[in-house]
This record gives C-alpha cells, structure tokens and sequence, in this order.
C-alpha cells in the first residue's frame, strides 16, 4: 500500500488526514482514486509533492511504490 | 551550541535563554525573539500542523544557512505545533555571537524564513470555526529582503 497524508485544507478536502491506496501508483491514478475538488487542487503548481519527505520536481512524473508516503503540501502559511 | 527542536506543548522562553547564553560562553551579545499568539480580532486558539519528514529538516537546513551567513557563535530556535491560545509563545529564536549584529541579523533571518518558508500550515478558531491562514503578501516579501542581490 502507498500512503497518502493530506497537509493543512487539503486534509478538509480530503475528509481525512490521510489515505492507503494500491501500490503502484503514479499521478494518474492518485487524481483518480481522489475527490474531483481535491484532484483539480492538486494541479496547481503551488501545491507540492513529497514521496518519503523529499520533494517531486515534476508532478506529473509521480511513481510510488508500496510502502511509500505521499504528501501533498498546500502553500504555507508559516509559523 | 545549536539546539533546534519542534515542541507539541506549552514552553517557557525564558527557561531557555538562561542556559542557551551560559552554553556560549565569551559571547560579545545574545539576541531573542519570542513570537506568541495575538489575542485579537476574536482569535480563540491556533493550531500549527507540521509534517515531520520535512518541518524539522527544514529548521536544521535554515540553521545551516543562519550560520553560514552570520558569525554566530549559538543558535536556539523552538517552535510550537498543536493548538495553542492567545497569549502562548509559538516560537523563540535566541542568537549568541561575538558581536551585535550578527545575532539581531541572525535572528531577523531566521523569523523571516519561518514565518514564510518553513512548513508549518496554520488555522485560527474564531467563533468556534476553524479557519485555515492563507499566505500573506507581507511575509513573502520580508522574506525577498534576504534574496536581493547585494
């Protein structure tokens, strides 16, 4: 399983602060396994991604494997 | 000494400072900043979320670049995640160095870039509501003062 953890509104978006979805998967089938608001949110540049706590330059190249984390990072809003 | 940490309950600032300066000793000044939360526009409590793989990575790497850009002899930076209330500290950042302006810059740079670079997402409760804190203009371009080339 991949886990994936929903950062600051995200997580309302969501429903939860996190989710276990099949491994593998890429981009593609993390937008579609996701509420249609959230997915479109995701393709805003400003919003990041992180496999493992490192980030993803190019969103659209995604894979995680099983056991991987994603998060998905809205801009921040600092402390 | 450097002593960065992420805390989830209340602190006292000045229980830190005490030690921090007596850990740098021949210091020529100590700088401190305690951020803590408003009481205003009806604020009832704050919370911070963090993401541990990258909030206190990130702390550590502004560390590193405090002190490659100041002559810092210590640095203590502490910041509060959870849910906090008006009048609670949320952060401290304490400079030691040889000279003034090494530890006010130090200080001034590092606020900066927590207050708009560091990963922490924040929502305020007001009336009973949560509401999530939108990046503010201002904090972005404090923190444009450090990237103009010089």
């Amino acid at each position: 399983m991949v886990t994936v953890v929903f950062l600051g509104k995200l997580a309302d978006l969501a429903g939860a602060p996190s989710l276990s979805l099949g491994a593998p998967l890429d981009w593609a089938g993390l937008r579609a396994a996701l509420p249609k608001a959230l997915a479109e949110v995701l393709d805003d540049p400003r919003n990041r991604v992180a496999v493992n706590g490192v980030l993803v330059a190019d969103k659209a190249g995604l894979r995680a494997g099983a056991g991987d984390e994603i998060a998905l990072l809205p801009p921040v809003s600092g402390g | 000494m450097r002593d960065i940490r992420l805390l989830d309950r209340l602190f006292i600032p000045g229980a830190l400072i005490g030690p921090f300066t007596n850990a740098n000793p021949g210091l020529g000044g100590v700088c401190t900043f305690v951020g803590e939360v408003r009481s205003d526009n009806g604020v009832e409590a704050l919370e911070l979320t963090h993401y541990e793989p990258l909030t206190l990575p990130g702390m550590h790497e502004l560390a590193d670049s405090a002190f490659a850009r100041f002559d810092l002899m210590g640095l203590l930076m502490v910041h509060r995640v959870g849910v906090m209330h008006p009048g609670e500290p949320i952060v401290c950042v304490s400079a030691a160095a040889r000279h003034r302006r090494d530890a006010i810059g130090a200080v001034d740079f590092c606020m900066d870039h927590l207050k708009s670079a560091a990963w922490f997402w924040k929502r305020e409760k007001r009336s009973g509501q949560w509401h999530w804190i939108e990046p503010r203009e201002q904090d972005r371009a404090d923190l444009a003062r450090w990237h103009e080339p010089i």
